[in-house]
């Protein structure tokens, strides 16, 4: 039974590493670019859920959607501001700026609401289900669901809408997207806002679970989440929503029966390894070359 | 030429300089409403160029492009599209990735256009949206006899079908000219001889007007109602099939002296 319970609570961290995950590769498949500021923004959204609902009185769902709002037009304004203007730029001045923007939305909470640790208020009732001896708690199954909603919803937006087709055809061609009609701006503007609000659901179920938060919260999943991707196969999103399970289940693993102070280890190690057998990554294209 | 027709496209004297190097330089050519025009030359004379001009993929650095009477000098790439001008490549750039369906529906994006909002929350406009843009699509790949390789990756496709898969890609913007870039490369006399009345039915049925750079000169002789010879960037000739074959500049041009 404890098995069994490592691996759910497993899954319920990988559901949110999958969610960020999920920006990670968006904009990788799209912009070809990665944003290292992704896991910051969810650093805000924590601040914005964690304000609405101690600050304002909010209810857990306006907090949420307003967290949402605030993500969205973040991940927008920093692509406008910070990635835009380097849109011919190599490939490393694109990365060294998402650096950059990390450490200024660091910092910039650090100045704004201080480097003290605030405790994010229980907005998840605990305890759960038990079911034989199994222990499921509410936040684990809230997590695993929103995440099944996420990947249903964004999977169906890909492949059957017309945006989704038009940021599919950037991904591959962006010159021949751009002679179809399509603006090239607007589908990276559009992958930007989608990843940043879902930075904000992942923002709140991180904090459901880890009811801390402070100016680096972000920094470590946005980590684990980018390790994800890449295990997953960066620029796939069933790739990334794999990656995410796959990474929060070994890690609760290794925590479990191995140790606390090296489950970080081990999942870096793992990565590794993956990356040494399939560069890839597991559902990963393989890269081609232009001609 | 015809009084009654008027015209779609008007060039005068256009010409793009690339650093030092003139690639194109003053070129006037016009094409008509419902006309097939070919614009052919030597490699290297300047006929792919013209063609990026008239999409913006290039700015030109000297001349006017006026299309359906408008001039573009401020108009962007998707514009152009927008406006109405779609072309295919010489170089075939389809998305691979994607089914054929769906590189045939990258081509409506301009043209039936919901926002990306109504998409995720599913509203009613959002299924008539992309029920119009199915049906679309199937007409064309009827037409274009693609409907069974419609779910199939765009990279399957043997290489004729990739032609003409480009074609109804471009065809879904609806555009009122459609530039062909080397069509027939590639094809046997035969593929040739269908594509040649493919083209004439496209002009038909799609009310559009083509103008195709290509080098077979039975394709070009035998389709095209005015041809533009282009040699080292300039114009070197401008008139009918019958008129460009007894030219001794063309001629000499393609054969040296």
């Amino acid at each position: 039974m404890d098995f069994l319970s490592y691996l759910i609570n497993g899954l319920g961290l990988g559901s949110v590493y999958a969610i960020i995950a999920l920006g990670y590769t968006m904009v990788y498949g799209i912009a070809k670019m990665l944003n290292f500021a992704h896991g910051d923004v969810i650093m805000i959204g924590a601040y914005v859920a964690f304000f609405s609902i101690s600050d304002l009185g909010l209810p857990l769902i306006p907090a949420v959607l307003l967290s949402v709002a605030v993500c969205t037009l973040l991940g927008v304004l920093i692509e406008r501001l910070a990635y835009k203007p380097l849109r011919s730029a190599s490939a490393l001045s694109v990365l060294i700026t998402a650096i950059g923007v990390s450490y200024f939305l660091q910092n910039a909470a650090q100045l704004l609401w201080s480097s003290s640790t605030k405790v994010f208020p229980g907005v998840i009732p605990s305890g759960g289900i038990t079911w034989n001896g199994l222990t499921v708690s509410w936040v684990t199954m809230i997590t695993i669901s929103v995440c099944l909603v996420v990947m249903t919803v964004l999977i169906l937006f890909i492949n059957y809408t017309k945006t989704g087709r038009a940021m599919r055809a950037c991904s591959e061609d962006k010159g021949a997207a751009t002679l179809m009609g399509i603006s090239v701006n607007r589908m990276i503007s559009i992958t930007f806002a989608i990843g940043s609000g879902l930075a904000a659901f992942a923002s709140v179920l991180l904090c459901a679970t880890y009811p801390s938060v402070n100016p680096t919260l972000g920094a470590m999943p946005g980590i684990k989440a980018f390790t994800a991707a890449v295990f997953g196969g960066i620029g796939s999103i069933p790739g990334a929503f794999l990656g995410g399970l796959l990474l929060g289940v070994i890690e609760i693993l290794a925590r479990a029966y191995i140790s606390t102070q090296l489950s970080d280890a081990i999942v870096f190690a793992v990565l590794i390894l993956i990356l040494l057998i399939k560069p890839t990554g597991l559902l990963g294209k393989k890269l081609r070359e232009k001609v | 030429m015809d009084e009654r027709k008027t015209p779609v496209l008007e060039v005068q004297e256009l010409g793009i300089d690339f650093g030092g190097l003139t690639a194109v330089n003053d070129l006037s050519m016009e094409v008509y409403d419902g006309e097939i025009v070919g614009l052919i030359g030597p490699n290297g004379a300047g006929k792919t160029t013209v063609f990026n001009m008239l999409t913006k993929v290039y700015q030109p650095t000297r001349g006017t492009i006026r299309f359906l009477g408008e001039d573009t000098a401020k108009k962007n790439v998707v514009e152009m599209n927008h406006a109405g001008i779609a072309r295919t490549f010489q170089n075939i750039r389809l998305f691979s990735g994607l089914s054929v369906a769906d590189n045939v529906k990258t081509g409506f994006h301009g043209r039936i256009p919901y926002s990306p909002l109504t998409a995720i929350f599913r509203l009613p406009s959002y299924y008539r949206k992309e029920k119009e843009i199915d049906e679309k699509t199937k007409a064309l790949l009827e037409i274009f006899g693609l409907s069974e390789e419609a779910d199939n990756l765009a990279s399957n496709l043997p290489y004729g079908a990739q032609r003409r898969l480009e074609i109804a890609r471009a065809l879904a913007s609806q555009p009122r000219l459609l530039l062909l870039d080397e069509p027939a490369a590639g094809m046997n006399p035969q593929e040739t001889e269908e594509l040649m009345s493919m083209i004439r039915l496209v002009r038909d049925r799609f009310e559009t007007s083509i103008l195709l750079i290509e080098h077979d000169m039975k394709l070009v002789m035998g389709i095209c109602e005015r041809i533009t010879v282009l040699n080292y960037g300039m114009m070197l000739a401008q008139g009918t099939p019958d008129e460009i074959q007894a030219n001794p500049e063309v001629i000499k041009a393609y054969l040296g002296e």
